[in-house]
């Protein structure tokens, strides 16, 4: 309908009933505007796109689980004799924190159910988040316009481990209570103020009476609160920008390729959290997770070995395993000024994540600047195609991964038969290894991958025809691929290294000098795209090759 | 094709190096033709996933009932005699019939979109971030806002308010002081100080009995705390979570006192604070054979022969040692209360170390 029948048209009378309500709420509210911009917006479509998908709905079905949850649980600290239906711990005395968790686990019809509906979505929401993140790194899509967006994104990270966190200490059991001691350990060793800190948080001495309260408050509102401001922020600028796509035939940074959101895209992915929460019920319903009951109550004597704090914790708790706490004679933990440093605790918690989530927030920055690359992207890099930045992501996920490993240092030790020492000492070692091993090993599988690409391109695909030449020799015969399967390999940058240029005043200044080395660090290993010319001179040279395989096909178009 | 890897510049088994930009590339070929599904074809095939979408809605029925009638028919109220079993039973029927109502409505929906829906990619144009018109607009905007304040003829407001708006936020980090009391010297004290001249006996955690002397044997290994503990009416867990001892025997000869502990054990029974001076956990499993003690939080090992010192892991301090004795009826007590503060390092221990040794 062109702008000047619309404006002709007479009053619209809607046909269906649909229409007409549809219709009566936009006379009073004035929504078309939104339904024309967004009714038929364009998503692209890829796997990889699901996980953000995932973490929001995991979030979704964490606020509602969350508030059944909250008509139950009551987060006092006030000591009460546990009469529920638990046999195991009759009579026990316990918190009310405690208490309200049992009975939301025995008493309350669904109860259990809800609860582990709770932790498996929480364990989900923060694993969806960092997949998610992961994806982006890989993929480039944090680059411009969209810095902003993945700063937004780390910070939820940040808030679903602090989510995570509050939460695991609800119900005061012996587990919680031990991750709290180790929180209150690590805060006490903060110079200056960390007595304080902890004083203020514990209302007092460890543990005292009010800690559960204030981290209910913490979890119920203003967690979930800061979580649902920067979801809002997140979507918002997902829509400014509109979605990344993968290279691809017919794909580019001026344009979106994909499905409209109504129907097709929405279905899909109005779909797809039902599906999350189906697979989330399904994980509540069979595999236990957190059976407090078996913990008992929390008491500062007692431990059990071999427990493991939720999985986003670990690689801070891993990271405390691995730090010496003396080295041959000198103790990281020293009196100065007659104040105690204790080096022991503070260098663990503190610089392996903080160096992780500098790095992380940083990185779009960092890129820019060493590659001066100021254009706006909305074409994915595919990891190979981009190898440094491939293995420094790789780096980040191996060094990670080590501390993670070694919050599980006991178990690996105990399943596997090996002495725990030797264990620390391996981790320790790959601490600092690991992530170049895996910077070095990355960048080459990339650049191999890249020239995998090229060969394919420029030579067609092994087909495993073997095929002998009338003078004998024996060759593979290789199928050409077809134009748009052919720009998916080729349709890439292979940016050069960019050496240092001197500024306005005519100087080349340090600075400068650091970025072209670290251009140098980046792009001076690479593998440039096949290009027609290239493709023409291969076919030239394989002359004779493409002849057998036009015999070929001529014989089997006569059979 | 066997061998690529003649090393010539332009072939592709090379790593192409610096500065031999390519000149020409392919030519986008645009978004491949539409390739036609199934159902788009064949009426049959499209009928059939009609029903398919309609029998993964039906499955969502029956999942959303099995959840009803799982919810109450089995009953957990007092009397009903409902056991684990009943509960996991419940709890795996509820989480069934969930899945499969959601799961049914999920597959469906997606198997219709992806099946029966237009499956047409479109491509939309992008459009700018910002409009150099419009970034105009608004800077000629700010500036005019700017200039009817009158903000920067004015400085005597602006640097006022500067002045205000910082110091504005410090109530609000006030109002926080009565979240604690002030850390003070109660870190470095426990409940077994002996009061009023009566040393406190080693009674075992967690009833309170206490322990004779004699009860331990070589080898043996008792969880303590302090008399009287169990009888708090307050902050009960407070002062058990700085005041939980491990008590062991040795032999006697392996154990090497430095000079003037040579009286804070008895007849190679000795006590140590149970509390990690790493980051608090309790340091609950002893092995006997090596004689070493291990903190299973985050494996801290001390060293029973050598006074508690560290022997592996991130703990950089001994484990406080309760110097004990044996009061006239045999049983176990404390000396005094320990020499140091115990736990997790902080701030002010050393300071409050020296207090309590002067």
């Amino acid at each position: 309908m062109s702008a000047a029948s619309r404006a002709e048209a007479p009053a619209y009378v809607a046909k269906t009933k649909v229409g007409r309500i549809t219709d009566f709420v936009d006379e009073r509210v004035g929504g078309s505007g939104i339904l024309r911009e967004f009714g038929r917006k364009v998503f692209p479509d890829h796997w990889s796109f699901m996980f953000g998908e995932v973490a929001l709905y995991s979030f979704v079905i964490l606020l509602l689980s969350g508030t059944f949850l909250t008509f139950f649980f009551d987060p006092s600290m006030a000591e009460t004799h546990y009469d529920g239906s638990f046999t195991g711990l009759q009579n026990v005395e316990m918190s009310v924190a405690y208490s309200s968790s049992l009975d939301i686990s025995f008493d309350v019809r669904g109860g259990l159910f809800m609860r582990q509906v709770h932790h498996w979505a929480a364990l989900l929401f923060v694993a969806s988040i960092a997949v998610h993140m992961l994806r982006v790194f890989f993929t480039g899509a944090f680059r411009k316009p969209r810095e902003l967006n993945w700063v937004v994104g780390g910070v939820l990270l940040i808030l679903a481990m602090a989510a995570g966190f509050t939460g695991y200490s609800l119900p005061d059991d012996l587990l919680s209570g031990n991750g709290l001691r180790i929180i209150d350990g690590v805060i006490k060793s903060i110079p200056v103020i960390g007595t304080y800190i902890s004083f203020f948080l514990f209302g007092g001495e460890f543990p005292g009476t009010v800690i559960i309260g204030r981290l209910y408050m913490l979890h119920i509102l203003l967690v979930p609160a800061l979580i649902l401001l920067m979801i809002v922020l997140h979507l918002f600028m997902v829509v400014v920008h509109k979605h990344t796509q993968y290279p691809g035939p017919g794909r580019n940074d001026g344009n979106v390729v994909g499905y409209p959101l109504g129907p097709v895209y929405a279905a899909k992915a109005g779909g797809f959290f039902f599906i999350v929460f189906g697979v989330i019920a399904l994980m509540a319903a069979f595999f236990t997770i957190n059976p407090i009951w078996n913990y008992g109550p929390y008491d500062p004597s007692p431990v059990s070995a071999g427990t493991q704090p939720d999985w986003y914790i670990g690689f801070v708790d891993g990271a405390l395993r691995l730090m010496p706490g003396v080295i041959g004679d000198f103790h990281f933990e020293y009196v100065i000024f007659g104040y105690v440093l204790t080096l022991n605790v503070l260098l663990p918690a503190l610089v392996p994540a903080g160096i992780l989530f500098t790095v992380m927030f940083m990185y779009p920055w960092i890129e820019r600047w060493i590659t001066k690359d100021n254009r706006e992207h909305h074409v994915l890099d595919r990891p190979r195609n981009a190898p440094t930045r491939t293995a420094i992501g790789m780096a980040g996920f191996t060094w990670y991964c080590v501390m993670w490993a070694a919050a599980g240092s006991d178990l690996i030790a105990t399943h596997f038969n090996v002495s725990l020492n030797d264990v620390t000492y391996w981790l320790r070692a790959l601490f600092f290894i690991g992530p170049v091993l895996a910077f070095i090993v990355t960048k080459r599988v990339a650049l191999a991958l890249q020239r995998k690409d090229r060969e394919i391109a420029l030579h067609g695909r092994e087909t495993g025809r073997i095929v002998r030449l009338p003078h004998g020799e024996f060759i593979e015969v290789h199928a050409p691929l077809d134009d748009y399967k052919r720009y998916k390999l080729v349709g890439f940058e292979s940016p050069a290294p960019l050496p240092a240029v001197p500024n306005e005043h005519g100087i080349v200044t340090r600075k400068e000098k650091r970025r072209a080395a670290l251009s140098k660090l980046f792009f001076e290993d690479r593998v440039a795209p096949a290009t027609p010319g290239e493709l023409e001179a291969a076919h030239g040279h394989h002359g004779e090759h493409e002849a057998v395989e036009t015999a070929e096909e001529q014989r089997s178009l006569t059979h | 094709m066997g061998n690529h890897s003649d090393g010539s510049p332009n072939h592709s088994g090379t790593v192409a190096t610096a500065g031999q930009n390519e000149v020409e590339k392919f030519q986008d070929p645009g978004l491949p033709p539409h390739r036609l599904r199934l159902a788009d074809t064949d009426p049959r095939a499209a009928k059939r996933a009609e029903r398919q979408v309609a029998f993964l809605f039906g499955l969502s029925v029956v999942g959303t009932a099995t959840f009803i009638l799982a919810y109450f028919l089995i009953d957990l109220g007092e009397g009903s005699g409902a056991t684990i079993a009943t509960i996991r039973l419940q709890n795996a029927l509820l989480g069934l019939g969930t899945a499969f109502a959601m799961l049914g409505i999920g597959t469906g929906i997606v198997h219709w979109a992806k099946a029966l829906m237009p499956d047409h990619e479109v491509s939309e144009e992008r459009h700018a971030v910002r409009y150099e018109e419009d970034r105009q607009a608004a800077v000629r905007i700010v500036d005019d806002i700017v200039e009817e304040t009158g903000i920067k003829r004015r400085p005597l407001i602006r640097n006022t308010l500067l002045g205000a708006v910082a110091l504005a936020p410090l109530p609000a980090i006030a109002i926080f002081g009565d979240l604690g009391p002030r850390p003070d010297k109660a870190l470095a004290h426990t409940m077994w100080a002996p009061e009023d001249g009566k040393l406190k006996r080693l009674t075992r955690d967690p009833d309170g009995t206490p322990i004779k002397a004699s009860d331990v044997t070589i080898g043996s290994a008792f969880h303590v705390i302090p008399e009287g503990l169990n009888e708090l009416h307050e902050g009960k867990l407070n002062e058990k979570a700085k005041a939980v001892v491990l008590l062991m025997r040795l032999d006697p000869e392996s154990l090497n006192p430095s000079p003037g502990r040579e009286d804070w054990g008895y007849n190679g029974i000795v006590a140590y604070s149970k509390i990690c001076t790493h980051v608090g956990c309790p340091v609950a499993l002893y092995e006997q054979q090596t004689h070493h003690l291990l903190c299973p939080c985050h494996q801290s090992t001390f060293d029973l022969t050598k006074e508690c010192k560290v022997i592996f892991g991130p703990a950089s301090r001994p484990l406080p040692q309760l110097p004990i004795a044996v009061d006239d009826e045999g049983y176990l007590v404390a000396t005094s209360d320990f020499n140091e503060p115990v736990g997790p390092s902080y701030w002010e221990r050393d300071e409050h170390e020296r207090s309590i040794k002067s």
